[in-house]
C-alpha cells in the first residue's frame, strides 16, 4: 500500500545519507523530491509544506551541524516528524456500555456497509461478544439487501425496517439491542455529501437521539485534496471519534492518511486492506511511518518474537554473541527459535531495509532449514564447536549421515563463516545498519 | 483573443446558451466556489506576476487535483510566456491561464463526448472502474437519458461479486423502465453472453454493462475484466463501442493509475466524473486527458436519475474559472 510512497522517500533518503555536510543548497533537491513525493500521493497541500519547511528548518539547525553523520540524523528528523504527522499512538475503540454503539459515516461508496460486516466480525472474534448490524442507509437502492447479505455471510443478525426514518430504525435497533441480549450494535448510514444540509441533519438526529459510543468517518484511502474538505465537513455536524482508511489494498499512496491527523485531530483507528471480511487492521502510526520510509516493521516482528521465543536461550546467545564465541551449537539453537516465527518470508519483509536489500521477494524453501539442520545434527558437539576441524573425511561422514551432500556441508560452513564475520563487524560498531 | 472573450461573449448574447450554461454550473457551484475565491484573493493581493504568485497559483491548482506533474509542467510553460510576452499584470496572466488549461485539455484532438453508436444492431457500453465510484448509478442516469430519447435499453448485471449489487440494478431498471439481465451466483462473463443474446434477438438498440467495482492493481480481478470484454467482442463484432471508466470527483493522483491499468484491459474510450456537486474538483481529469488521452463524455452531478450532463471542457474550465470575470469587471 504505501510501499511506492516510501520508495521514492527512500531514494531521497539514499542521496543524502552519505553527505558529510548539510547545506541549504545540497539538500534543496533532495527537499524537492520529498515534496514531489508527498504531493504526488495526495498529502495535503498544507501538511506537505508545513512538513518541508520543519525538516528543513531541523536539518539546517544545530543537531545536525554538530554530528558526524548529518546524513543519518536527517533521516532520523525525517522519521520522527512523520510520526508525528500520522500521530503517536494507536487508538483504541471506545466499547463501554450495553450495548455500546458504533456508527458509520461517510461520502457515498467509501466502503461503509462492507466496512460495518467487518468490524462486526472482528468484534465478535476479539472479544467473544454479539454484534448487531443496523440498516439505516434507507436511500441507496439496494443498500439494505446488500447488509442483509453480509449478515448472512457472517452469520451476524441485522436489524432492518425497510426505507422507514433512520433515527426511529436506530432507537428502535438499540431497543432490539437491549432486549435481545446484543453486545455492540453497528449502524450502517447512508452515504452522503457533507455539504448536503438535509442529510447532515438527520445524521445530526441520530447522534442527538442515540448517543453512541464512536462515530467513524469511513474514507476511501484514495481521496485527493478534498479529503480534507470531507472531515473538516463531517467533523463540524457530528462529534467524530474516529476514521476508517479503506480500499489501502490499491495501489495509492494513500496520502490521506498522513493528512487526517495532523489537520483535524481525529485518530485513524482501522484500515480496511481487502474485499474479504477479514480485510481489516487496527492503525498504529508508529508502524505506519516506519513502512512508509522502508524501516521495516520491527514492532510487528518483535511482538510476533515475544509469543514465541525463549527468553533465557534468547539472553546466552546475545551474551554469545558479544564475546565473538559464536559457535554452531548455538546457530542451530537459534534456527530452532527461528522456525517457530513461521514463514520466513512474512519475517524478512518487516525487516529493516529489506526493500533495499532485494530480500522483499525472497522464496524460502522451509525443506532448507530442515537439511541445516540436518548437518549440523549430523556433526559431533566437538565439531559443532569448533567446525575448523571440519577436513575432507570428516564432511564425507557428515554427509552420508545428513543424507545430504559434501557441496552443501561446504556451503553451510562457509555460509556461518561469513555470518561469524558480520558479528564480529556488528560488535565492532563497524557494521552499517540501514536505519 | 481568448477563451476568456469566449465566455464573455457567450454571456451577454445568447440567452439559451447562458440558460444551459446556468444549469451546468450550478451543480458545480459548490465545486467552484472555493477555488475561485482563492483565485481571485491571489488576483485581489498580487498586481505584479513573482514568484509568490506562481506558488499560489500551483497551490491552488494542486488543490483542485490537477496532478502534480500536470501542474509542474503547466506552471513552467506560464513562467516562460511571461518571461516572453513579459506579462507583468495579474490579470492578463489569467487570460493566459484559462487558455493553457484549455490547450492541455484538447491537446489538438478533437473531442467527442457523444457515445459512439454502432449502426448495424445493439450499440454496447462496458462500465468500469474501481470500488465504490458509482458504477450503477451512473448506468441508470445514462438508461434514462437513452430511454428519454427513445431508445430501447437493456442492463447487464454483471457485478455477481458485491453484495446487493444486482439488486441495485434492478432497481434503477424499475425507476427508468428498463429491462435487466440477471443470473444468480453465475461467472460475470456469462451473464454478459446472456444479455447481449437476448439484445441481438430482440433489436436493443443499446446495451449497458455493469461489472464489479475492482483496484487497478488486482491481477486476478483484471483478467475477470478482460475475459468479459472478449466474450462481449465475440458475441457482437465491433464490440463494446464504448467503454467507459467511471471516476469519483474525490480521486486525487491514484485517477492517473486508474486510467492506465483500465485502458491497458480494455478499450476506455471516455471518462464518467461522478460525484461533482460535492466540494471535490475532480481536476485529475485533465491530468488524464493529458497523460492518457481520454476524454470525459458524461459528468455526475447528484443521485437523481437526471443529474447527469455531457461533459463541456469549456464550461468546465469556466466553471473552475467563474469570478474571475466578475473581477475583472470590478463586481
Amino acid at each position: 500500500m504505501f510501499e511506492s510512497l516510501g520508495e521514492r522517500l527512500q531514494n531521497a533518503v539514499d542521496k543524502i545519507r552519505g553527505y558529510g555536510k548539510i547545506t541549504e543548497d545540497n539538500i534543496s533537491d533532495v527537499v524537492r523530491e520529498i515534496r514531489l513525493a508527498l504531493l504526488e500521493a495526495d498529502v495535503n497541500y498544507k501538511v506537505v509544506k508545513e512538513f518541508i519547511n520543519s525538516v528543513k528548518e531541523k536539518a539546517l539547525g544545530e543537531e545536525v551541524k554538530k554530528s558526524l553523520k548529518p546524513g543519518e540524523v536527517f533521516v532520523k528528523i525525517l522519521k520522527d516528524e512523520l510520526v508525528e504527522l500520522l500521530g503517536g499512538e494507536k487508538q483504541d475503540l471506545n466499547l463501554n456500555g450495553t450495548p455500546a454503539t458504533l456508527m458509520l459515516v461517510g461520502l457515498q461508496g467509501t466502503g461503509k456497509t462492507t466496512m460495518i460486516g467487518k468490524l462486526g466480525l472482528m468484534l465478535r472474534k476479539k472479544h467473544h461478544k454479539k454484534p448487531l448490524l443496523v440498516a439505516c442507509d434507507v436511500y441507496r437502492p439496494a443498500a439494505i439487501d446488500q447488509l442483509n447479505q453480509i449478515g448472512k455471510e457472517l452469520n451476524i443478525e441485522v436489524y432492518s425496517e425497510g426505507k422507514g426514518n433512520p433515527v426511529e430504525i436506530s432507537n428502535n435497533a438499540i431497543k432490539y439491542a437491549k432486549e435481545n441480549g446484543f453486545d455492540y450494535v453497528l449502524i450502517d448510514t447512508a452515504g452522503r455529501l457533507h455539504i448536503d444540509d438535509e442529510l447532515m441533519t438527520e445524521l445530526k438526529n441520530i447522534n442527538e437521539n442515540i448517543k453512541p459510543n464512536e462515530i467513524l468517518l469511513v474514507v476511501d484511502s484514495m481521496t485527493g485534496q478534498d479529503a480534507i474538505n470531507v472531515i473538516e465537513g463531517f467533523n463540524a455536524t457530528l462529534p467524530l471519534t474516529g476514521a476508517i482508511l479503506t480500499k489501502l489494498d490499491g495501489d495509492t499512496r494513500g496520502g490521506a492518511a498522513l493528512s487526517i491527523r495532523h489537520l483535524t485531530n481525529v485518530p485513524i483507528k482501522f484500515i480496511g486492506v481487502s474485499e474479504k471480511m477479514d480485510g481489516i487492521e487496527e492503525f498504529y502510526p508508529e508502524r505506519m511511518a516506519t513502512r512508509i520510509l522502508g524501516m521495516g516493521d520491527i514492532m510487528t516482528m518483535l511482538e510476533k518474537a515475544e509469543e514465541v521465543i525463549d527468553q533465557d536461550e534468547a539472553m546466552k546467545t546475545a551474551k554469545k554473541l558479544q564475546k565473538g564465541d559464536f559457535d554452531l551449537e548455538d546457530f542451530l539453537s537459534q534456527l530452532k527459535q527461528i522456525k517457530k516465527l513461521g514463514p520466513l518470508e512474512n519475517l524478512i519483509k518487516m525487516i529493516p531495509g529489506a526493500n533495499k536489500m532485494g530480500l522483499n521477494n525472497v522464496k524460502v524453501n522451509p525443506k532448507d532449514m530442515a537439511h541445516i539442520e540436518a548437518i549440523i545434527l549430523s556433526m559431533t558437539p566437538k565439531e559443532r564447536k569448533n567446525p575448523e576441524i571440519l577436513k575432507s573425511s570428516r564432511k564425507i561422514r557428515i554427509a552420508k549421515g545428513s543424507g545430504r551432500t559434501v557441496e552443501e556441508v561446504n556451503r553451510l560452513l562457509k555460509q556461518f563463516e561469513q555470518m561469524k564475520q558480520m558479528m564480529k563487524q556488528f560488535k565492532n560498531g563497524n557494521l552499517k545498519m540501514p536505519f | 483573443m481568448g477563451l476568456f472573450d469566449k465566455f464573455k461573449s457567450i454571456f451577454s448574447n445568447d440567452k439559451k446558451e447562458k440558460r444551459e450554461l446556468d444549469l451546468y454550473t450550478n451543480g458545480l457551484e459548490k465545486t467552484r466556489e472555493q477555488f475561485v475565491s482563492k483565485l481571485s484573493i491571489l488576483n485581489h493581493k498580487y498586481t505584479k506576476v513573482n514568484e509568490v504568485y506562481f506558488e499560489e497559483l500551483e497551490e491552488i491548482l494542486i488543490m483542485a487535483d490537477i496532478g502534480v506533474n500536470t501542474v509542474m509542467e503547466f506552471i513552467e510553460r506560464l513562467r516562460n510566456r511571461v518571461k516572453k510576452e513579459q506579462i507583468e499584470d495579474t490579470k492578463d496572466l489569467m487570460e493566459v491561464i484559462v487558455d493553457e488549461m484549455f490547450i492541455i485539455y484538447v491537446n489538438n484532438s478533437v473531442i467527442i463526448n457523444k457515445i459512439n453508436k454502432n449502426n448495424n444492431g445493439p450499440t454496447v457500453v462496458l462500465f468500469v472502474g474501481v470500488n465504490g465510484v458509482g458504477k450503477t448509478t451512473t448506468i441508470g442516469k445514462i438508461a434514462n437519458k437513452l430511454t428519454n430519447e427513445g431508445n430501447k435499453v437493456l442492463l447487464v448485471a454483471g457485478d455477481t461479486f458485491r453484495a446487493g449489487a444486482v439488486e441495485q440494478l434492478k432497481e434503477w431498471g424499475q425507476r427508468v423502465n428498463c429491462e435487466v439481465v440477471s443470473k444468480a451466483d453465475a461467472d460475470p462473463a456469462s451473464v454478459v453472453y446472456d444479455g447481449l443474446e437476448l439484445a441481438k434477438k430482440e433489436n436493443f438498440d443499446y446495451v449497458l454493462i455493469d461489472t464489479a467495482g475492482r483496484l487497478q492493481n488486482k491481477v486476478n480481478l483484471m483478467n475477470e475484466l478482460e475475459k468479459i470484454n472478449k466474450v462481449i467482442g465475440k458475441v457482437i463484432e465491433g464490440a463494446p463501442h464504448e467503454t467507459l471508466l467511471v471516476i469519483d470527483a474525490t480521486t486525487g493522483q491514484n485517477g492517473i493509475s486508474q486510467a492506465k491499468s483500465f485502458k491497458e484491459i480494455t478499450n476506455v474510450s471516455g471518462l464518467v466524473l461522478t460525484k461533482l456537486d460535492g466540494t471535490a474538483k475532480g481536476g485529475i481529469v485533465l491530468a488524464i486527458k493529458e497523460s492518457v488521452d481520454i476524454p470525459v463524455k458524461f459528468v455526475g452531478l447528484g443521485e437523481k436519475k437526471e443529474d447527469l450532463r455531457v461533459f463541456d471542457i469549456e464550461k468546465y474550465i469556466y466553471g473552475l474559472f467563474k469570478g474571475m470575470e466578475d473581477l475583472e469587471n470590478g463586481k
